[in-house]
């Protein structure tokens, strides 16, 4: 090695340090931006079931094999009807659980004889594909207690869900953690 | 949620009189919000006679915000370890161990979400986008391994990505790609970036993580395109060295601009290089150089610094073209956010053009057409804001090819063999063709120092 080596290494280091500072700046400035705007909370998708059109595409576009999308029942605005219009098909041959009868593709809806003339309904979620037939028969004619939701059990929180580009209603958005359910209310 | 309200109050109504002089009161309250909920529910809620107990709706409950915030600290130790394995260390088997828990952690338990590369959107769309707030974890994932990179080089590549981890686990028989065609799709990363960055601020689209190539695979499920393709890229990644990390990773386009001004970087020698060009092909990502001198005659130095020059009056007119062919790719961009989409759907439905549509765009014509006026000016914000960013990305481009012809223009000056600082991934291979290397460890000299005895690590 010569003698004339060590100068033009150190002045390389010298702007390398210089411009290492520099980029230690511009990351803490953007950081300092950043925080301005962020949130302690974190945020998980979820659907608006005030916009939602029953589409059917969340039982598709879900990148799990079976949607992370759900239906879910408001107990507190159910009719509890006998002629359910979520459960049954447009003309059953009868009021029963009979396959025939039901719109659920999966039979994932569970009736349950209350007291007369009332029947309650629940969700086997292991079953429900998210495919929203039975919510929009009970958006129809009845009092809309079946609605849609992302369950956050199943769902992989992606940084962009898959579903919310596909859905044509626009009712996919950011919530924040603490308060992951949007809760079904009736429309005046 | 007003509805509930109601009906709780009037259950209370039925069961307890709370007080005797508001009854009156209490009971036309009762009466006016009953008639107003009989308005709103089509079939009123029962009143049961049986006891029966009405049922809460059970809803699960995600993942604890505490978790999220460990998942950080496990990023940051684990970017700990790496660079402890890689500087102190040296050992290649520290670096496969934390690798292999990176990959288990990040890639399979928590399914690579939300992960350093994806944040670069999520930090685009939360500084451009107000109604975003930035979740301090997603800025932690961002920002965490760029530091380090700045000190010590990408050691987060080297064992805490799981996308890198995967493939440098299954690189078993790695082949050389020539340094042009290196140099060349080396350039892909950075506009890649800068179409991410330009999709994600302008909240038109996610396409890192969306066109993923291994999500599919951690997460074990996703449509049979986006698996075939994960599965051909970990089968290339037998032969070429992480192509993904190379030729296409955004993140790493910022690791590798980081990098460049590391304070640290990995040296091959734990000793002085004796230049015995043993570990000159032990690479299997093609980034050792061999050591060069200085131009010894004034007329190689000329042909060096008129190279230069050339290249640097070059780099201004590069700009331009570039930022003008962005700005004419800007206008079909615009498509891929959603409201210009159904903007340009609703406009040519009112002029008449209306194609037999699929039952989900009617949905969302119909959508459009409550506000069309609010809808159309979105669009027109959105597809401004892509124009001007068509042109910051043509410009960006530009610069990434000239300053690449500028690097290759000007040459560097080495005294031993040592890997490029912004391509080296750290992962420690060529340390094990090192005669220095392997009399410390106590090892036996390398039979034949080709790539694929030295990935093998043995």
């Amino acid at each position: 090695m010569n003698e004339s080596q060590p100068s033009p290494v150190s002045r390389r280091e010298f702007v390398r340090g210089g411009l290492r500072v520099g980029a230690v700046a511009a990351l803490g400035g953007l950081g300092g931006v950043m925080a301005t705007r962020s949130s302690a909370d974190d945020f998980l998708w979820q659907i608006d079931p005030q916009k939602c059109s029953q589409c059917g595409h969340c039982a598709t576009d879900c990148v799990l094999e079976t949607s992370a999308v759900k239906c879910v029942q408001n107990f507190s605005i159910c009719g509890y009807c006998d002629l359910c219009t979520g459960y049954f098909e447009a003309e059953p041959i009868a009021l029963n659980t009979g396959a025939e009868n039901q719109l659920c593709p999966t039979g994932a809806i569970i009736r349950k004889f209350v007291e007369d003339p009332y029947f309650e309904y629940t969700i086997a979620e292991d079953l429900c594909i998210g495919c929203a037939k039975c919510v929009k028969g009970c958006a129809l004619f009845g009092n809309g207690s079946f609605h849609l939701q992302i369950r956050h059990d199943r769902c992989v929180n992606c940084n962009e869900c898959a579903i919310s580009r596909a859905c044509p209603s626009d009712a996919f958005r950011r919530v924040p953690r603490s308060k992951p359910n949007i809760e079904r209310v009736i429309a005046h | 949620m007003k509805t509930r309200d109601h009906g709780a109050h009037g259950k209370h109504g039925t069961k307890k009189i709370p007080c005797l002089p508001c009854f009156p009161w209490f009971l036309l309250f009762f009466l006016l919000t009953a008639t107003n909920l009989f308005a709103e529910l089509k079939f009123p809620p029962p009143e049961f006679e049986s006891g029966y107990k009405m049922p809460q709706t059970q809803n699960p409950i995600p993942r604890s915000l505490l978790l999220q915030y460990a998942d950080v600290f496990v990023l940051a130790a684990a970017l700990g370890v790496a660079t402890w394995a890689i500087y102190k260390k040296r050992s290649r088997k520290w670096v496969i161990g934390t690798s292999v828990f990176s990959l288990l952690y990040f890639g399979f338990y928590r399914e690579g979400c939300v992960c350093a590369i994806g944040s670069i959107q999520n930090v685009s769309l939360g500084l451009f986008n107000s109604s975003y707030a930035l979740p301090l974890g997603v800025i932690a994932f961002f920002a965490l391994p760029l530091v380090f990179a700045l000190f010590f080089g990408r050691t987060f590549c080297a064992a805490v990505c799981p996308h890198g981890a995967l493939q440098d686990l299954v690189l078993l028989k790695p082949i050389n790609v020539p340094q042009w065609l290196e140099q060349g799709l080396g350039i892909i990363p950075f506009v890649y970036l800068g179409i991410a960055v330009l999709f994600a601020a302008t909240g038109s689209a996610f396409i890192i993580c969306e066109y993923d190539p291994f999500i599919p695979l951690f997460r074990l499920s996703g449509s049979t395109t986006a698996l075939t393709i994960g599965a051909s890229f970990l089968i290339v990644s037998v032969f070429i060295g992480r192509p993904y990390c190379r030729f296409l990773c955004p993140y790493g386009a910022l690791l590798r601009i980081s990098s460049l001004f590391s304070k640290w970087r990995v040296r091959i020698t734990p000793d002085t290089c004796t230049q015995c060009t043993l570990c000159a092909e032990s690479c299997p990502f093609g980034v050792i150089r061999e050591p060069a001198a200085a131009p010894s005659n004034s007329r190689a130095l000329a042909g060096t610094r008129k190279r230069f020059l050339w290249s640097l009056a070059v780099l201004p007119l590069l700009i331009a073209l570039s930022a003008f062919a962005g700005n004419q790719f800007a206008h079909a961009a615009a498509r891929m956010h959603p409201d210009v989409r159904l903007a340009e759907m609703h406009v040519k439905k009112q002029s008449g053009v209306d194609p037999a549509r699929a039952p989900k765009d009617q949905i969302a014509l119909a959508r459009a057409e409550q506000a069309s006026t609010e809808l159309l000016a979105r669009a027109a914000t959105v597809q401004r804001r892509i124009q001007i960013g068509g042109w910051i990305l043509g410009g960006w481009i530009g610069l990434v090819v000239g300053l690449k012809l500028l690097g290759v223009a000007a040459g560097k000056r080495r005294v031993e063999f040592e890997p490029e600082r912004s391509g080296c991934f750290g992962c420690a291979r060529c340390f094990l063709s090192c005669p220095q290397q392997r009399m410390k460890d106590g090892l036996g000299p390398v039979a034949v120092p080709t790539p694929i005895a030295a990935s093998m690590g043995k």
